[in-house]
């Protein structure tokens, strides 16, 4: 029995209390993140954006959540009653898994398995199905074509953020997130002799055309603006959502949020250090790792932000010929060049 | 262990029903997803055998991108549910002969392992110790070295296939539009537009 609890049960209420610690803290960064996007948005329109509820606003997120969760669930009369439901949840679920795999400091991971950064790929591959099942279940016009769309959008796109990961774990020799990150202490700065650089040892700067396109796929699998053609309100309504209402639509728009943080904290983790403190001196490595980290999602999100505010939406044979006819070209190009430079300069090892 | 088993049998149930599923669910699109159910639960049989590489390049290929294939083309056609029934029992007996083809393949296989197991060892490499390298490595090692003409030859027979499907569908249809970037990249000032100093009462 001792085995028993000592083997199992305790590692498994650990596993739980850090999951459960997780999903707390990230939810309420999804809230503000939420509250940030709205008022980076009006502030580039020059508007107020949410300032009524609460201080400046702040506690607006809160009261669309209260908002969302009391009003009543509609279901359409001829959707598919199951997959309708499961639709929002299947998207919440996804997106908050992939965060189990994601290390937010040294160590600090809940599983730190060996083919991370696959498994995220996986699961950011099956966000997908949340919309095609919902577009699906509605049993309606707009969100079906909706749910072609993103089918056809999102495959695209998977391939080129599959190849700008193959540059990035070619580079560091591991598919171990915790691994990637620790291999961006060495890099060009100590190449060139000043250590103390930090930010220069990262693959931003090396892989920087992976970095660019990285960037705009993560806008496009998430279906951001300019990409968000998926819920085009000039042409579709509000696409999938269209027969959503209350719970179901706040669990769709909280799913996407929360893929959105994934993404950021990817783009951290791949190009940006992790965790690793941008210069190797006194008051900036006394800061906690997970300061660092934060901070550089942060940094990615105001990038999606702006990216929102600023570009308008692109046109849908302009979206599948970008990816498949420029950056699918260039990656695979880049994959071929960072494998010979690796390879020929002896740097893989 | 008394784990893994209860995991593999909750994965192995969970796999043949959903499988059952596929055939004997009444709508396709029901089916696809049932498929995609059995896919992820073959995944988790690969974890549980400790191929972890395997299981996810199982969900991202199968159920990421090839399922999300299947959906599209199902949810876009406009199948007749009783028509497609009809034809259930005069293809019965193609489909239980096929069934126990594999059956009688099968245990084949297995009784090879189970009377001579030293046989099976003869064909293939000696797998190294799972603690000592990572499976993505181990896949790596014998499939670029040994197996790699086979690899280049799949991918020969793939490109062969995706080039077919290309020209099978490329039509070009005279009086059409398109957009060609380049132009419109290359486009300067100079070219696009004139300045006239235009005299007042004259027009142009």
């Amino acid at each position: 029995m001792d085995g028993f609890w000592s083997s199992f049960l305790w590692p498994l209420i650990v596993m739980i209390a850090q999951s459960l610690l997780l999903m707390v803290v990230l939810l309420v960064c999804v809230a503000y993140i939420l509250y940030a996007d709205r008022k980076i948005w009006a502030a580039v329109q020059i508007r107020r954006g949410p300032n009524v509820v609460g201080p400046w606003g702040l506690f607006q997120s809160f009261a669309d959540l209260l908002k969302f969760v009391l009003k009543e669930p509609v279901i359409p009369a001829g959707a598919s009653k199951g997959l309708f439901l499961l639709a929002p949840l299947l998207t919440v679920v996804l997106s908050l898994l992939a965060w189990a795999v994601i290390p937010v400091n040294a160590g600090w991971v809940i599983a730190d398995i060996n083919v991370g950064i696959l498994f995220i790929f996986a699961i950011s591959s099956l966000s997908v199905y949340g919309i095609i099942i919902g577009g699906w279940a509605s049993n309606s016009k707009y969100p079906f074509l909706s749910a072609l769309r993103s089918a056809a959008q999102m495959v695209s796109y998977e391939v080129s953020i599959g190849f700008v990961i193959i540059t990035v774990l070619l580079c560091a020799g591991s598919l171990n997130l915790t691994e990637i990150v620790e291999a961006q202490r060495t890099g060009l700065a100590s190449a060139i002799g000043l250590p103390w650089l930090g930010f220069l040892n990262w693959y931003w700067l090396p892989l920087f055309p992976m970095f660019v396109i990285f960037f705009i796929s993560a806008l496009a699998e998430t279906n951001r603006p300019p990409f968000d053609l998926v819920e085009a309100e000039s042409e579709l309504v509000a696409g999938f959502m269209v027969e959503y209402g209350s719970t179901p639509y706040m669990m769709f728009m909280l799913g996407e949020y929360v893929a959105i943080t994934l993404m950021c904290a990817m783009m951290a983790i791949l190009f940006m250090g992790g965790w690793l403190p941008p210069f190797d001196f006194a008051p900036f490595t006394w800061v906690p790792g997970i300061v660092w980290f934060a901070l550089k999602v942060l940094l990615g999100f105001f990038m999606f932000a702006m990216v929102k505010a600023m570009v308008p939406r692109y046109r849908y044979d302009q979206l599948m010929r970008l990816g498949w006819k420029v950056f699918l070209p260039i990656s695979l190009t880049m994959v071929v060049i960072v494998a010979g430079v690796l390879q020929f300069t002896g740097w893989a090892n | 262990m008394t784990l893994t088993a209860f995991f593999f049998y909750i994965f192995s149930a969970v796999t043949i029903a959903s499988a059952v599923m596929v055939i004997a669910s009444r709508n396709p699109v029901h089916s696809v997803l049932f498929l995609i159910l059995a896919f992820f639960n073959a995944a988790g049989l690969f974890l549980l055998l400790g191929a972890e590489f395997l299981a996810m390049i199982l969900v991202v290929v199968y159920v990421g991108a090839v399922a999300v294939l299947f959906l599209f083309v199902v949810m876009m056609l406009d199948v007749d549910f009783a028509e497609l029934r009809q034809g259930f029992l005069q293809y019965l007996p193609i489909g239980v002969l096929i069934g126990v083809v594999f059956l009688v393949e099968l245990i084949f296989v297995v009784g090879a392992w189970v009377i001579a197991p030293e046989v099976a060892g003869h064909g293939a490499l000696p797998i190294r110790n799972p603690d000592e390298v990572s499976n993505i490595a181990a896949i790596g090692e014998v499939l670029y070295t040994r197996y790699v003409y086979f690899f280049q030859a799949s991918g020969l027979v793939l490109l062969v296939a995706m080039i077919g499907a290309i020209v099978l569908t490329l039509r070009h249809k005279p009086n059409v539009k398109r957009q060609d970037i380049a132009t419109q990249v290359a486009r300067s000032r100079e070219t696009a537009i004139e300045i006239r100093k235009v005299e007042p009462g004259k027009g142009l």
